[in-house]
């Protein structure tokens, strides 16, 4: 199935090209605009993106490929990214992965059975100093205690995916 | 705590300080007016080296001195890159800049712009950070709605236009020329040097690359003067100012403080961060500056006897009473970094951290250089085997060749930053290192144990 973005996305598209002096320097940025529709970043979209800014699909894999928050395979309604590198597990990182991982019923890398959560390992996210935390989607929740991931997780359940 | 009224963080408790109006009414703008008005760039420039500001992103580079540096030549254009990746493990500093007082940092970048002639400035962000990436984009539309931003700034006739870009997950981008390849749309992987950035940077123009708080710091300077500001710090005139400092770990308050360069470690721990977590769990190690710094051990003295050391006066002294500097801490055989110390308590087993952190550059080589993807991957390796119960005695042997191997060898410092905290690890914690290898079995101190019980909501 052919991709396309809806008209609005487009002229967000047409903005950002205004901030660079050439079109190559959007890509990141496309990708993103591309993937909050879409969801991830399937052949179709590649195929798109290669056209819409002129460039070969293999430059535009290549950068796809390069960074870990560009989803190369579809995802669940949520993405839950738990830290654990150092500061966050000084705090129990470890418990966070574990509790989610047999809440959810999935390991990390895994999709709930349900469809509503993958669950991914992160890397340090900037949030050192209120570990332990977790990213979901684009929220940062921070502080936890297993009660609070709880109801946080509880509060994602009834709301719409991500990507729209 | 210092008597110094907050600069940095001034706006830090004020409701809706994000607003350009309630920045405005608590000073924000005042320095760009007066810097774009009635400031030539030079003299700006001349402020900015004498404050010294010492590079916040993690090198240390003077500031005004890479400045200097830009020689643009006919029909070249000079880019600002304002470097907001902040990945470096423990590093938690400019997203609250970021969040909180986004003015204060295109107050800087306006300053900036006019000072090295720069039309165009990039505010590069990591992905992860959306409403970082939000809250400074709103706070642009607020700027460039009362024209601060645009072609008239204050009326002046220099355009200045300034733009985030997100990345989208790579700690390697946060490397000044990865950075930029990842702005050109690019694979983030580090160029090599030279041609360094001031030469041909951004879009092949000559550009300056610096760090937020860097340029955060510079309407400061600006209002103060170069010499009063460089002179809050208690080791002026090599290292100016005041900074953002960054705990995490076991202490009570973690958190991002304010202070004058050069407070000790100690007083970080005790008196901004509160103490230890646990009283009965005294401090065992602290990561000084992010995951790439040396560790320190408090129980290890400075030996500097010799009067023209540059750690002398603090000789026969513990390591965390040196003060906090980016020369203090170069002689004391680590780096200052990005000034964001992760504390461990004595439950904390060395072997299992480092390798906590190990994992973690395995994961982040961008796989150019052959010392750095394969090395990183060994000491993963190694650690595992170690950790897991099967570490060899030449293990530890082993770890130590293959950092030094990876150091001084590839195109960017990413390598060197990988080798140098495992060889601080190893070289202050041998014992447990070595002990972990006889033991023949997996270590039983899992150093996420002694706050288990806090995440599980008792008292630990
Ligand atoms: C592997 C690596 C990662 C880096 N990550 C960051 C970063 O996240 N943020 C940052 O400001 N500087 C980072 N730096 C330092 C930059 O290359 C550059 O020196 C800095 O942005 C310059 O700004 P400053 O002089 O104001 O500190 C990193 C360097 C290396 C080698
Ligand atoms: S040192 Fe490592 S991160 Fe840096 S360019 Fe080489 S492979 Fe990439
Ligand atoms: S270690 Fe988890 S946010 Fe930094």
């Amino acid at each position: 199935m052919a991709f396309a973005l809806t008209p609005e996305r487009e002229r967000e598209v047409d903005e950002l090209l205004t901030h660079y002096p050439n079109k190559r320097a959007a890509l990141i940025p496309v990708l993103w605009i591309c993937q909050r529709q879409h969801g991830w970043i399937s052949p179709e979209v590649v195929a798109w993106v290669a056209q819409r800014l002129e460039l070969s699909t293999a430059v535009v894999t290549g950068v796809v490929t390069f960074y870990t928050m560009f989803f190369q395979h579809p995802v669940g309604s949520h993405v839950i990214w738990v830290c654990r590198t150092l500061s966050c597990d000084l705090r129990g990182a470890k418990v966070i992965q574990d509790h989610l991982e047999e809440k959810l019923g999935c390991h990390a890398g895994g999709t709930s059975k349900d469809g509503k959560f993958t669950l991914l390992k992160a890397e340090c996210l900037a949030a050192c100093g209120q570990a332990p935390m977790v990213q979901i989607d684009d929220d940062y929740h921070e502080n936890l205690t297993l009660e609070k991931l709880d109801q946080i997780i509880e509060s994602y359940r009834g709301t719409p995916s991500a990507q729209e | 705590m210092s008597e110094q009224k907050p600069l940095l963080t001034s706006r830090y408790e004020i409701p809706n300080a994000h607003t350009i109006e309630v920045a405005e009414k608590h000073g924000a703008y005042k320095s760009a007016r007066k810097a774009l008005l009635t400031m030539k760039p030079e003299d700006i420039r001349a402020e900015v080296k004498k404050a010294s500001i010492r590079g916040r992103g993690g090198a240390g580079f003077p500031a005004g001195v890479k400045w200097g540096f830009l020689n643009p030549q006919e029909g070249e254009q000079v880019y600002l890159v304002i470097n907001g990746d902040e990945s470096e493990p423990g590093t938690f500093k400019d997203r609250t800049i970021l969040n909180v007082d986004p003015h204060r940092l295109i107050e800087g970048i306006l300053i900036t712009c006019w000072a090295i002639g720069a039309h165009t400035a990039y505010v590069y962000i990591r992905g992860e950070l959306a409403h970082s990436i939000k809250s400074l984009d709103a706070a642009l539309a607020e700027a460039r709605a009362k024209g601060y931003v645009g072609e008239k700034p204050f009326g002046k006739p220099f355009e200045i236009q300034i733009y985030t870009h997100s990345g989208a997950g790579a700690y390697i981008c946060g490397e000044e020329t990865a950075l930029l390849n990842s702005l050109e749309g690019r694979r983030g992987e580090p160029r090599l040097k030279p041609p360094f950035p001031a030469i041909k940077g951004a879009f092949d123009q000559p550009t300056i690359v610096n760090n937020v708080e860097t340029i955060a710091a510079v309407p400061d300077v600006i209002e103060m003067g170069g010499e009063p500001w460089c002179n809050l710090s208690r080791l002026a005139p090599a290292d100016g100012g005041v900074r953002l400092y960054g705990i995490s770990g076991h202490v009570k308050r973690p958190g991002i403080y304010e202070a004058p360069v050069g407070i000790t470690m100690r007083e970080l721990i005790d008196v901004y961060g509160g103490g230890m977590l646990h009283d009965d769990r005294p401090l065992k190690a602290v990561i000084p500056g992010g995951s790439s710094t040396p560790v320190l051990r408090p129980d290890l003295k400075v030996d500097a006897k010799k009067a023209d050391h540059p750690l002398h006066p603090w000789h026969g002294q513990s390591e965390i009473d040196v003060p906090m500097g980016v020369d203090t801490y170069r002689a004391l055989g680590t780096m200052l970094g990005t000034c964001c110390a992760i504390v461990m308590d004595s439950s904390v087993n060395m072997v299992e951290a480092c390798r906590n952190l190990m994992r973690f550059y395995q994961h982040e080589s961008c796989g150019q250089c052959t010392p750095c993807r394969e090395g990183t991957g060994w000491l993963l390796d190694t650690l595992d085997e170690i950790c897991e119960g099967r570490g060899r005695p030449e293990d530890v042997h082993r770890l130590v060749e293959i950092a030094n191997n990876m150091m001084g060898n590839t195109i960017c410092a990413f390598a060197d930053g990988t080798a140098m905290p495992l060889l601080g690890f190893v070289q202050k914690f041998r014992e447990e290192f070595v002990a972990a290898v006889e033991k023949g079995r997996p270590l039983q101190a899992r150093h996420d144990d002694s706050t288990a019980a806090l995440v599980r909501g008792r008292a630990a």
